[in-house]
């Protein structure tokens, strides 16, 4: 480690959380619906949609329109695939994905994955990237945010048997939030360099008298809101790395904080909305910590470099450079990659894949921690008050006293469905990589033997649960087994969390705030953060323990006294 | 249920026109027309002729060029088989090998050989003999260029010093000692190269 890696750390954390204050108390007043710079417009769009702005929605009716619009959304996007052929917009006449690639593909996008099993360049149009996926980010990035919305107007008042409208809220994160800034993004990223054209590739002749053909795009306006949405589905197969996609360091340093800004801004936004800032702050505090940590632990990885090669000959500094860039080197990928698996993001600046043991191990950490560190757009927020409910619950068992949080009663339905959320999150991952370890076609599918084949089973069913769409790339996903194995994962990951988290929002909402007493347990404060965390590795981390040990501390081990596979 | 579809389908249609048609059309219109260098790639023009995009990395070989690092990317040939295509930027990639695999530490020890045996000996820069994210990873470090100058002076007959200082002049540095690398585009270096002398 050097100090200027370390410095950069700092840099990251300072410009986001920063950045996440004044974000945060637009975001509430976005949420409380006091925005109207944009009336006319919002308007319109009612009127052609035929929205009424003024119903409200019961949780139920809540979930159930979320629902139709994901499903309407799933069966446009794999009917574009499958069409893109005869579609506008494809240079490189690219031919119709397959039925079970588009499943996995269409899975992937509606849930705010992003797992890429297919090649960009040869196996996605333009035209299916524009139209396709590039709604889909603006769309599922919205809806996230819209749950975490409707779960904070339920704690913000009492009494309440209505959570907001589904679509009024998902117009107006879009108009007042997604949009404006991604275009902002998007100007400032082409200016840097990355492209935007609907011309094919270019083939030109090289210095040294060759040939090579250049893929490019319409990608600077994707880019943007792949970052900005927690989305991660890259142009390119190389995602982040690739040069138009990521052209040089301050463009990375742009982009992690893309990915993480609304992540933060939102437990501020939770604060302000419930009048009790602090308690958005201790949430916060939680979020920033555990990822701090992780981006110290992850560049540390990297930095002591892989012995064997250092054995071989090569320089010990500046550390492990296989699968990365030279524009970044060492702290700026694994800030990179720490912070879009702390988010749901999934996007990567360097290959996970040829980390070190360690190195890989905190990004997959971060995922089974259940994204909460800050997690996708709304998707991380909704999860941490998961696991805060949970954390007034042991709370509450260690004095014997019915738990409370920001004043709502935490009761045996609310704890069931929280507790509901998280297992869904572990039996799929634990049974799906067991499963496919037992099957032929999965043990087929690792590009690597020994250990760090079984970690890259486990990171692709643990990326596809926790919906952030980072692979260990040498696994090849396009197969029958993980192409609907992973796409099931991905829809059970996003909507048997998000169905109980609004259903315990609708429950919570009904009951009565409660004042604030003595026997009250305070979580705006430090001993409260502590037991968050607490729980957050107890629960989300714990569970993985022997699938870690067995995987990346082994092959760690192994390593260290120069075994190879 | 049914009074949900009207407006959630048309919500659907209407965002893939406007955010999906609309505004990716609007935006790269803008974009040819005000920063037309950027929007098409950055590409590098040479006596009139494009010869590469200054952020894509390009295959060179001989002891007459700086060598660029290795690149993972594979292809297939016209009989179906496997075969190195590096820096094909029709595609992109990195290797996937991990850090106990056989192969990929094999790789390295006979490319630390090579380049041995052609820059001289002692531990070698670590981008000199792995594989980078993207397959098309357009920089080397300044160490490793530094490294590679006397021999390339020596084969096209320049004074090692020469060489040198086109390094440190088209060299990039670390921002404010903390954001990016030391490091040299390769594609640069070979095209400053080439106009003060013929190989």
């Amino acid at each position: 480690m050097t100090t200027h890696g370390s410095l950069y750390i700092a840099l990251v954390l300072v410009l986001v959380l920063g950045a996440a204050f004044p974000l945060g108390a637009y975001m509430a007043r976005l949420f409380e619906g006091r925005l109207r710079l944009l009336a006319p417009v919002e308007t319109g769009i009612y009127r052609i949609c035929g929205i009424d702005p003024t119903r409200q929605m019961t949780w139920a009716a809540y979930a159930v329109a979320l629902l139709i619009l994901s499903a309407l959304h799933f069966i446009l996007l794999y009917a574009i695939l499958r069409l893109q052929y005869y579609l506008p917009f494809n240079p490189q006449h690219i031919a119709g994905m397959a039925p079970m690639l588009a499943f996995n593909t269409a899975a992937s996008f509606t849930t705010n994955t992003n797992w890429q099993a297919y090649a960009p360049e040869s196996m996605i149009s333009n035209g299916a990237q524009m139209f396709g996926l590039v709604v889909h980010m603006f769309i599922s990035a919205a809806a996230g945010i819209a749950v975490a919305a409707a779960l904070m107007r339920a704690f913000a008042s009492g009494g309440l048997k209505t959570l907001g409208n589904l679509y009024v809220d998902i117009v107006r994160i879009t108009l007042y939030l997604l949009l404006p800034v991604a275009l902002i993004a998007a100007i400032l990223l082409l200016v840097a360099g990355i492209p935007m054209t609907f011309d094919g590739f270019a083939t030109i002749h090289t210095l040294a008298g060759g040939t090579q053909t250049i893929a490019r795009g319409p990608i600077a306006l994707q880019e943007a809101i792949k970052e900005l949405g927690t989305n991660g589905g890259g142009f390119f197969n190389a995602n982040s790395a690739h040069p138009f996609e990521n052209p040089n360091a301050l463009t990375n340093l742009f982009e992690i904080w893309l990915l993480l800004v609304i992540g933060f801004a939102l437990p501020i936004a939770f604060g302000h909305l419930i009048g009790r800032r602090r308690e958005g702050i201790a949430l916060f505090t939680a979020m920033a910590l555990i990822l701090g940590l992780a981006m110290a632990g992850d560049y540390a990885a990297e930095a002591a470099n892989n012995p064997i090669l250092v054995h071989a000959g090569i320089m010990a500094r500046p550390g492990n450079m296989v699968g990365k860039e030279i524009r970044f080197g060492i702290a700026q990928s694994t800030t990179f990659n720490t912070a879009a698996t702390g988010t749901s993001t999934g996007a990567v600046d360097a290959v996970t894949d040829s980390d070190t043991p360690l190195g890989g191990l905190i990004p997959l950490f971060l995922m089974q921690l259940g994204e909460i560190a800050p997690g996708g757009v709304g998707s991380g927020l909704y999860g941490m008050v998961l696991f805060a409910l949970l954390a007034v619950f042991v709370a509450g068992l260690m004095v014997g006293r019915t738990p409370e949080y920001l004043g709502k009663k935490v009761q045996s339905k609310e704890i069931k469905l929280a507790m509901l959320a998280v297992l869904i999150q572990t039996l799929f991952i634990l049974a799906g990589t067991g499963f496919s370890l037992l099957t032929g076609s999965g043990l087929a599918s690792l590009a690597n033997a020994g250990p760090h084949g079984l970690t890259e089973m486990l990171y692709g069913w643990t990326s596809a649960t926790e919906n952030n769409g980072s692979a260990f790339a040498g696994l090849s996903a396009n197969t029958p087994l993980l192409d609907y194995g992973l796409g099931l994962a991905m829809l059970f990951g996003r909507f048997a969390v998000l169905i109980p988290v609004l259903a315990i929002a609708g429950s919570l909402a009904l009951k009565p705030k409660l004042p604030q007493s003595t026997g009250t347990f305070p979580t705006d404060g430090p001993l409260f953060t502590g037991l968050l965390i607490g729980v957050i590795v107890i629960l989300g981390g714990l569970q993985f323990m022997p699938a870690d040990t067995l995987g990346p501390l082994a092959e760690h081990y192994l390593m260290l006294s120069g075994k190879t596979f | 249920m049914r009074r949900e579809i009207r407006p959630a389908l048309s919500l659907v249609l209407l965002f893939t026109l406007v955010l999906g048609v609309a505004l990716p059309a609007a935006f790269t219109g803008l974009a040819q027309a005000v920063l037309p260098f950027q929007a098409n790639g950055s590409l590098l023009e040479r006596n009139g002729q494009i010869i590469g995009s200054a952020l894509i990395g390009q295959s060179f070989a001989g002891p007459t060029w700086f060598t660029p690092r290795p690149s993972a990317l594979t292809g297939t040939d016209a009989a179906g088989k496997t075969i190195a295509t590096p820096y094909d930027a029709a595609e992109s990639g990195g290797s996937s090998s991990g850090p106990t695999n056989a192969g990929m530490i094999a790789r390295v020890r006979s490319r630390i050989a090579a380049y041995r045996k052609t820059y001289g000996p002692g531990p070698v820069p670590d981008d000199a003999v792995t594989t980078s994210g993207s397959g098309l990873d357009p920089d080397i470090s300044l160490e490793n260029a530094l490294r590679q100058a006397p021999a390339i002076a020596a084969a096209r007959k320049l004074p090692a010093a020469t060489v040198t200082a086109l390094v440190n002049r088209l060299a990039a540095h670390r921002l404010f000692g903390v954001i990016g690398t030391d490091h040299v585009n390769v594609l640069k270096l070979n095209l400053a190269l080439s106009r003060i002398g013929a190989p």
